[in-house]
């Protein structure tokens, strides 16, 4: 099968996932530039309402694009068509530039896409190790479970990446006995497991302590490293800020905004932000236009 | 990197090791009800013992227990997902409309049991594609198709009983009805049943993609979980054993009647829920469904050979189902996290 393809010739990360998130992180890292995923005129509505309006989007090795936008704006549904669970009504994704249709989550997947729900996607009452491999269980050729094989690595991805040292906690302890920390910890181990190079955080910041945010945009910094790529969905323009490599505004289903973090401070990016919200349009100021212009010839002929 | 090889082995040597502490704590309100079936037992004992003393009541628990256990089993994953059946006693008559169809024209009561299984699992399978296909909430779809599927049984029968005296000396009443080392089959099936149920709900992609559908079902979505046809092999499993539980009734008792199956669907469900299992889906045990179903067998029986007033004996039913899920609210808040 095409997915089975790519997966082999998906290159395998250099470091493994549990460096991923205590590894020091290369903030200057890039990846080899290769696209990982491109949108290219997105169309979708539900019921007669347009959610997304012609989007396209790029996502390179080694790169953390920030998503932002309001409630409404179309940022979930964007992720979830990049993860399979939406079919866009027109547009094409592509894949290692390779254009993929009918993309279902499994294909997604098998993509290397994975995705950091939050606890919204951990199964409450069920174990840790049936969570960590929900919807993939390992199994033998007539479906019966390799229960033994999962929990092992749910222990040791417990001990390795997540962190967990509480005797308390076992890969059979319940989700409902985690922290919001831990279910947070959990979501991300699970994502990394699969090996994937594409990885979505939506929201992975909602509900954290400080301590906690501090680790996970640590980690997020981390995947640069890797040389995987992440969509970075917050609400939160601070935490987006400091980790994204490029900013992606989402207004009404548009993108009205699409800039690199080196270019823009905070504060230009913060005032933007106001604008596009009050105006539903991003006018780039003369000054921004200059250099922007000049730096995309300098950059010409490069990654894009 | 705060975890050190020490917490690695640690954490590996806790996953090995089940402690009493920690098998107490997980399976507590397992415990607690096999605990309270074992105090039951006792007390029917003490108070009927002539009844509770004597192998012929066991025999007869074993025979006709399973008849609700069997689709009882099989409920559980389908409330494990999320969905309820309360169709299975009409899909009972239903296969049973099959089985004397085929009966009567091959005169083959082995054929004819394959053909209420066949019928059984259509009648599941409809429900599974009513629920998942045009997404009726399983509560409502199967109380319509419960209507239906009787309905279609006393149709197509007119109304009419079947003896079925000549399918005694056959091999599928031996295999069904008969006894293997003393021990009624039907009993023998159930044990099968629960082994099989279990591998599934416990051991199988089915049973994990079914416990995160009824645990959190848009997670299941984003997931990649194949919820329709997960939620309708739910439904064809439920429809065959119902249609054996028929099949076995009818034999036993060498009559087919169009209502064979009518009054299990309480018994079931209390079984069910007496068990331990999670009305609100996501989580369940075949033990306790096992259990259970011998408890709601055994209260009828017990009842009367205590000698208590008739009148009273709904009384004691419903007081011994509270206090039964009283034990698995109380024991799962207490200790199961």
């Amino acid at each position: 099968m095409g997915a089975g393809e790519q997966r082999a010739r998906r290159p395998r990360p250099a470091s493994g996932h549990a460096t991923l998130m205590t590894g020091e992180a290369d903030v200057t890292s890039r990846g080899d530039g290769q696209v990982h995923v491109e949108l290219r005129h997105i169309f979708k509505s539900f019921g007669g309402v347009r959610v997304l309006k012609d989007v396209s989007l790029v996502l390179s090795a080694g790169e953390v694009l920030g998503l932002l936008g309001d409630n409404g704006a179309g940022k979930s549904t964007l992720i979830k068509i990049v993860t399979g669970v939406h079919e866009p009504d027109s547009g094409q994704i592509l894949f290692r530039g390779q254009e993929v249709r009918g993309l279902s989550v499994d294909r997604a997947r098998a993509l290397g896409v994975e995705t950091v729900y939050q606890e919204r996607a951990l199964a409450e009452q069920l174990s840790l190790w049936r969570n960590i491999f929900m919807g993939r269980p390992v199994s033998g050729p007539l479906g019966f479970l390799d229960v033994r094989k999962m929990r092992r690595i749910t222990a040791e991805l417990m001990g390795e990446s997540m962190g967990f040292t509480s005797a308390a906690l076992t890969p059979d302890t319940h989700v409902t006995g985690l922290s919001g920390g831990e279910r947070q910890g959990l979501a991300i181990v699970r994502a990394l497991h699969f090996e994937a190079d594409i990885i979505i955080l939506d929201e992975p910041t909602m509900g954290l302590s400080l301590k906690e945010t501090d680790k996970l945009l640590h980690f997020v910094k981390g995947i640069k490293t890797a040389g995987k790529s992440a969509i970075f969905i917050d609400h939160n323009i601070f935490h987006v800020y400091s980790v994204a490599d490029r900013i992606v505004v989402l207004d009404r289903g548009r993108i009205a905004g699409d800039f690199p973090t080196s270019r823009y401070s905070l504060e230009e990016v913060t005032e933007i932000m106001r604008e596009v919200a009050s105006t539903g349009k991003f006018v780039e100021p003369e000054r921004y236009r200059d250099t922007r212009a000049a730096s995309d010839a300098d950059e010409a002929g490069g990654s894009s | 990197m705060n975890a050190t090889v020490e917490d690695v082995e640690k954490t590996g040597a806790m996953r090995r090791g089940w402690t009493v502490r920690s098998f107490a704590t997980t399976y507590a309100s397992q415990i607690g009800i096999t605990v309270a079936f074992v105090v039951l037992w006792v007390a029917f004992i003490v108070l009927a013992p002539d009844t509770f003393l004597d192998n012929r009541i066991y025999v007869s628990f074993a025979q006709t227990t399973p008849y609700f256990a069997l689709p009882a089993l099989l409920l559980t994953m389908v409330i494990v997902s999320g969905d309820i059946d309360l169709s299975f006693p009409s899909i009972m008559g239903l296969g049973m409309v099959g089985f004397v169809a085929v009966e009567r024209t091959t005169g083959s009561p082995e054929l004819a049991v394959l053909a209420a299984l066949a019928v059984g699992a259509m009648a599941g399978l409809l429900n599974g594609l009513i629920v998942t296909i045009i997404g009726i909430p399983a509560l409502v779809a199967t109380i319509a198709t419960q209507f239906l599927y009787r309905g279609l049984t006393l149709a197509l029968v007119s109304g009419k009983s079947y003896a079925l005296v000549e399918a005694r000396d056959s091999t599928a009443f031996r295999i069904l009805d008969g006894r293997l080392l003393g021990i009624p089959m039907q009993f023998v099936w159930l044990v099968l049943v629960a082994i099989g149920t279990w591998m599934l709900l416990f051991r199988h992609r089915l049973g994990q993609n079914g416990h995160v559908i009824g645990d959190n079902r848009p997670a299941a979505q984003l997931m990649g979980i194949p919820i329709r046809s997960t939620r309708t092999i739910m439904f064809v499993l439920v429809g065959v054993a119902s249609a054996l539980a028929g099949a076995m009734q009818s034999l036993q008792v060498s009559n087919f009647y169009p209502g064979v199956g009518a009054g299990y669907l309480l018994p079931a469900l209390a079984a069910v829920f007496v068990g331990g299992t999670s009305v609100f889906g996501g989580r369940g045990t075949v033990w306790g469904t096992f259990i259970g179903a011998f408890m709601i067998g055994a209260i009828q029986a017990g009842i009367v050979a205590m000698g208590v007033a008739a009148y009273w004996t709904e009384v004691i039913y419903g007081g011994i189902i509270l206090a039964a899920v009283s034990i698995h609210a109380v024991l799962q808040r207490r200790f199961e996290r």
